[in-house]
């Protein structure tokens, strides 16, 4: 089995335990450790500013533009709004700076 | 999230087709009748679902192929692990060569999410035989604990039939539409002009906005950011990922409690 297949199969059984994990564990304990908690609500946005901080450090112009269109709009539309917004200013801006 | 305020008119249009046809049928069909109508009822609240994924089904196939999965490995992929956010980060770290370890570790950091969704919605589908929990728990994304959640907040019981309804065409849209992206996106000549090597930073940039009303959202983005970008600098990637995510969630846990808005309960 080649490793891509085995990243796919390991990351398959890691989702299905943090799906079914929460039932069986976290609700055998009366309570969470305020800190353990605070520890958890911070996961996620821990982990995706990571995958933009550096991106963006070290893109140019055209990124930049996308990015704080995209930041913007995401203040007031959904998700796919500010997609769509930072993909059109992206593609738009790099027919000019490459 | 937005377009889940058809929730209650099919409950009355269903409430009326049971009343008009209980006394035509024996108990049996009724009950047969009735989980049918609850899983169609389901199917109707999984659409804006299914509408708002399909873009992001297509991107992730595409995206996929252009960090290196066949197109096999992208339908594998999304099949098996059917967690957006999180496969998208998967093929991102694959494209820049980290350790297989660490991606599967940043797969399970994205979904951890899910075990506050998992032990939230475990008081609501207990009632299930075992085996129908497990396939319950397969499918619970994030809108679909939102949409379950929902429903039992007002009251209403979370029955397999529904619950099914409301996911299995989240699910089966999503495996199509990333093998579909997949195909198509080994015919994309030029990536760089569409500016499909840049979506995902987009793409995740609002996934962090999407947090930012959770407590010490700006203290945890701004730490892990600056621990990023350094350790980008002087460790490099792709451990950039595990140190600025580790720097933002200690932050949290080393901040006083009142800070993160989590209460000591009794």
């Amino acid at each position: 089995m080649s490793t891509t297949l085995w990243i796919i199969l390991a990351g398959a059984i890691a989702t299905y335990l943090t799906r079914i994990g929460g039932h069986l564990v976290i609700s055998r304990f009366e309570n969470i450790h305020p800190r353990v908690e605070a520890g958890l609500n911070a996961v996620p946005a821990a982990v995706l500013t990571t995958l933009v901080a550096p991106a963006a450090l070290g893109a140019g112009p055209a990124e930049w533009a996308a990015l704080i269109v995209a930041g913007l709009v995401s203040l007031r539309g959904g998700l796919m709004a500010m997609f769509l917004a930072g993909a059109a200013v992206l593609v738009l801006a790099r027919q000019f700076v490459g | 999230m937005r377009g889940f305020k058809v929730l209650e008119r099919p409950l009355l249009v269903q409430k009326d087709e049971r009343r008009s046809k209980e006394w035509l049928m024996s108990a049996e069909a009724i009950s047969e009748n009735r989980a049918r109508s609850d899983f169609w009822q389901g199917v109707r609240l999984s659409l804006p679902v299914v509408v708002a994924a399909a873009p992001f089904g297509l991107l992730f196939g595409a995206l996929a192929v252009d960090n290196g999965f066949s197109v096999l490995e992208a339908f594998l992929m999304s099949a098996m692990v059917f967690g957006g956010a999180s496969q998208m980060v998967g093929i991102e770290l694959f494209g820049q060569h980290v350790a297989p370890w660490l991606i599967v570790l940043s797969i399970f950091a994205v979904n951890f999410r899910h075990v506050l969704y998992s032990a939230g919605i475990g008081r609501r589908i207990a009632h299930w035989p075992v085996m129908q929990q497990a396939a319950g728990y397969f499918i619970l994304t994030d809108p679909q604990f939102a949409v379950a959640e929902r429903k039992a907040e007002a009251g209403e019981t979370v029955g397999f039939a529904w619950y099914m309804g409301l996911g299995l065409p989240v699910y089966v849209f999503w495996v199509i539409e990333s093998a579909l992206g997949a195909v198509f996106g080994k015919l994309i000549p030029d990536t760089h002009a569409l500016g499909i090597d840049f979506l995902l930073p987009i793409y995740f940039l609002g996934l962090v906005m999407s947090f930012r009303k959770r407590p010490l959202w700006l203290p945890v983005v701004v730490a892990s950011a600056a621990a990023s970008i350094i350790a980008y600098k002087t460790v490099g990637s792709p451990w950039h990922v595990s140190i600025g995510a580790v720097a933002g969630v200690l932050l949290a846990v080393i901040l006083p409690p009142h800070h993160s808005g989590v209460e000591a309960r009794p």
